[in-house]
């Protein structure tokens, strides 16, 4: 179905919030999931995770990253100008439950958008939430505010020092371990290379940790295999089994040699976009 | 009597060095003095043993006749008695293992081109561009919802839109069509010209058609029978998850499974890349692998996009190559090169991501087996590497199970297809019923169709008996 841009925001260079007005999808969207767009006849069918979504005013929030053609031309669109095809909600939700304990909350660069609805719908359920948000610098961190609201406890890494702690959203990770919080769950969601450098930090504390992955997809419905990727030595297609798995057992290279599968041909097609934030995980 | 030719009259068709480089379609069509000179061949059988071959029975006889005395809107009207989807069925209809199969001319020599003239009269009614007169539905009509637009949801919503009911099909893709849409290639089945002019006859008759709609997931089968309304629900939604074959190096960058190469070139228009923005990377050698109407659509569509050099690689042998035979043959014709009675093994990596050949192993073709059919066995030691960049896999296709997974109380059989009454395709929910590949796994455009009638027929019953008539 059509979906109208109800509200534009720049948030830092390149990053844009739109709230969409598609009230089927956000009357039943759960943290987790995500939307496929085409914004008109010649363009791609593009996955955007739901940033967050508003059931009364019938809303989805989505905050993307404009890395190509595709975002390129979803970022033209203004207020009031409609997105030609907008489906989902797709994959599978999150697993928020109350009596967790403590979770961690990992966002890095555009994927603290993502981990917002989680960790809201983890403290909502009783749970104690400490986020950590990490950000090359201190100009394109976003939704501080938002998740400083739904957090116990917030920490903040720039990969320059900018602001927070200096380091990587791992370096945040270590002090809240060194200190002995025993932690039950963590959720990390960003670039490839941050997912898997939480990932072999947790894995020999053996702490559960989720991650959200983002291979290319076309329908987003199991139809054609884009999307799969190797989870505990089998093909998942994360589109319907995921897009979150057990980090531990995700073949990370894997996934992030198929994310290149078109990158010559997109650079072709776009090759006067600055390539800056391409792909989102260097 | 005169003597009649033995041999069909030749389908006019574009030159297959030229057409291997063109998206246009192959099979230009009969002309009318072809058509009358074809239909005249046709002994208008008292016991027509063609119709016992047809899935869904059309009066053979009966339209070719009125073709000879040049009655095409009889014609059509007699085909459309059975079949809503013409144009569709005598392009992509398996003639040879059906209707044709069984004409008596097939004795001594070939059969009547039904298929062809089943072409001709629906190319020459939409040619017509008929007004659709749009039905009027009653204030308290019953509603049904459809889900997926392939052909058995388009026939099952057509028919009911006739008999009365509102009916909304949602479809989880941004075009209807299902397969015929995104599956097979423009230049076996034009998009503009035949599926979607059919789907939009559709809509003007009445039917709502709601794109971009995934039923189990913005709403279940429950919520659209307690919330939403329905009174009936069909569930059409094809056989669409992609077979691999487990074998080392699939997950290489240059694998596909067919589906998501069809679906980039036929519904994402790849082809015209970059107009259309979504990419499609097809490489200088293509191994295609399997041997039905899906491995020759993505061969021939390789070929098209600029591949060199096009493999089908196939398990068995020739006489065992499930597709279409016109298929097989014009694949052939436009350079498609048949590795027979080889299996791959492994897809061999060129040590940065991508594939660099396959490897396979040669066959040979064992004792029949109870079928009757010759299994393949693996010849010892034959491993022989394929050098190519791309490989696409089209071994088959199993149910979605979205649907079935979020619907309590519709049972499934093991290999994840809904069970569902041959006769009435009920499904063991009352009020859901299902039909076409995904009840009966991969098959073919006129099954169903059939199956989309059929449900159509029980549903008006179980409707009729609903509202007390
Ligand atoms: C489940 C999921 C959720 C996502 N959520 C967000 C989000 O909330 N915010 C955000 O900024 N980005 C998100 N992405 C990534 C986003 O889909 C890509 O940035 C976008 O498709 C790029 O398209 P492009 O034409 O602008 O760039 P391109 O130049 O075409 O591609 C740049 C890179 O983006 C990736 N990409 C390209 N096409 C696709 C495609 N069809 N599907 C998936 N990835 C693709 C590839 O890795 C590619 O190398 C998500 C991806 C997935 C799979
Ligand atoms: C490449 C290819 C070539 C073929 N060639 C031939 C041929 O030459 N001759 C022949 O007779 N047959 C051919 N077939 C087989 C034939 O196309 C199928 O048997 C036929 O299309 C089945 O029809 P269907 O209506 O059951 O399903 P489909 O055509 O598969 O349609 C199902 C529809 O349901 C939609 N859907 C699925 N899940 C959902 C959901 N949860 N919510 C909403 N919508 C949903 C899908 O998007 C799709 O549009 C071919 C198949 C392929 C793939
Ligand atoms: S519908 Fe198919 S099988 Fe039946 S008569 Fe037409 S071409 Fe033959
Ligand atoms: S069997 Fe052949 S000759 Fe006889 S009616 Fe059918 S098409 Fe005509
Ligand atoms: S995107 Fe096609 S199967 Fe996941």
């Amino acid at each position: 179905m059509k979906a109208k841009v109800l509200k534009k925001e720049l948030l830092s260079p390149k990053l844009y919030r739109f709230d969409v007005e598609a009230s089927r999808i956000a009357k039943k969207t759960q943290p987790g999931q995500f939307v496929i767009l085409r914004v008109n006849e010649e363009g791609e069918r593009i996955p955007l995770t739901v940033a967050d979504f508003d059931r009364e005013k019938g809303t989805i929030t989505l905050i993307f990253q404009e890395v190509g053609a595709s975002t390129e031309l979803l970022a033209q669109l203004e207020p009031g100008e409609e997105i030609l095809d907008f489906v989902g909600p797709l994959g599978q939700k999150s697993e928020i439950e109350p009596g967790i304990g403590t979770v961690v909350c990992i966002g890095g660069g555009v994927g603290i958008a993502p981990v917002y609805p989680i960790a809201r719908g983890m403290k909502q359920a009783g749970n104690k939430v400490i986020s950590i948000l990490g950000a090359r610098n201190k100009d394109i961190l976003i939704m501080e505010e938002e998740m400083r609201a739904i957090s116990d406890e917030i920490f903040i890494t720039t990969d320059d020092g900018s602001y927070g702690v200096k380091g990587f959203v791992t370096t945040a990770l270590q002090q809240i371990v060194d200190r002995g919080e025993k932690i039950d769950r963590i959720y990390a969601i960003g670039p490839v290379v941050m997912m898997k450098s939480v990932v072999e930090a947790t894995r020999p504390l053996g702490i559960k940790t989720i991650v959200s992955l983002n291979p290319v997809m076309v329908d987003g419905t199991g139809m054609c295999g884009c999307c799969r990727v190797e989870v505990g030595g089998e093909t998942r297609f994360a589109c319907v089994d995921g897009p979150e798995f057990d980090g531990h057992l995700v073949d990370f290279d894997g996934l992030r040699a198929r994310q290149a599968m078109y990158r010559e041909m997109e650079a072709r097609e776009k090759d006067h976009v600055c390539r800056i934030g391409l792909g989102r995980d260097e | 009597m005169m003597a009649l030719s033995l041999t069909k009259h030749p389908m006019p068709e574009q030159d297959p060095k030229v057409r291997a480089h063109n998206f246009n379609e192959v099979a230009l069509g009969y002309d009318e003095e072809t058509a009358v000179a074809e239909a005249e061949r046709c002994l208008n059988c008292k016991v027509p043993q063609c119709r016992t071959g047809c899935p869904v029975g059309v009066n053979i006889p009966g339209f070719i006749a009125k073709i000879k005395a040049r009655d095409y809107d009889g014609a059509i009207a007699t085909i459309k008695e059975s079949n809503s989807l013409p144009a569709v069925c005598g392009r992509v209809c398996p003639q040879e293992n059906q209707c044709e199969k069984h004409c008596i001319l097939g004795k001594k020599g070939e059969p009547v081109g039904i298929g062809r003239l089943e072409r001709f009269a629906a190319d020459r009614e939409m040619a017509q561009n008929k007004e659709i007169v749009p039905m009027e539905f009653a204030k308290d009509a019953q509603k049904v919802a459809i889900i997926g637009a392939g052909p058995a949801g388009l026939t099952c919503a057509g028919d009911l839109a006739r008999k009365g009911y509102r009916v909304t099909i949602f479809e989880a893709l941004h075009t209807a069509g299902g397969v015929l849409s995104y599956g097979i290639p423009e230049f076996r089945l034009p998009k503009d010209d035949i599926v979607k002019k059919e789907i939009a006859n559709l809509e003007k008759l009445g039917v709502k058609i709601e794109v971009d709609v995934v039923v189990g997931q913005l709403y279940t089968i429950d919520e659209l029978m307690e919330e939403e309304g329905f009174d009936a629900v069909f569930v059409g939604t094809g056989a669409g998850l992609p077979h691999f074959m487990n074998i080392p190096g699939e997950n290489l960058n240059g694998v596909y499974s067919a589906n998501e190469f069809l679906t980039r070139c036929n519904l994402m228009k790849a082809y015209r890349f970059p107009e259309y923005a979504t990419p499609l990377r097809v490489g200088n050698a293509v191994a295609v692998v399997g041997g039905g109407n899906v491995a020759m659509d993505a061969a021939r569509t390789a070929l098209r996009l600029g591949a060199e050099h096009v493999y089908i690689v196939y398990r068995r042998g020739e006489d065992e190559l499930p597709a279409r035979r016109e298929e097989a043959h014009h694949a052939k014709e436009e350079g498609v090169d048949f590795q027979l009675l080889n299996n791959p093994v492994e897809i061999m990596s060129d040590g940065k991501g991508w594939v660099r050949a396959l490897k396979c192993i040669r066959m040979e073709l064992g004792e029949p087996d109870e079928s009757g059919r010759r299994s393949p066995k693996a010849v010892k030691g034959s491993e022989f590497e394929l050098p190519v960049d791309t490989v696409v896999i089209a071994i088959g296709q199993g149910p979605n199970p979205i649907v079935a997974s979020t619907t309590p109380g519709m049972e499934t059989n093991k290999r994840g297809n809904i069970v569902a009454d041959e006769e009435t395709c009920a499904t063991t929910k009352p009020g859901v019923f299902a039909g076409g590949d995904i009840v009966t796994g991969a098959a073919t455009v006129i099954l169903a169709m059939g199956a989309g009638k059929k449900a159509a027929a029980a549903i008006d019953a179980y409707l009729k008996e609903k509202r007390g008539a």
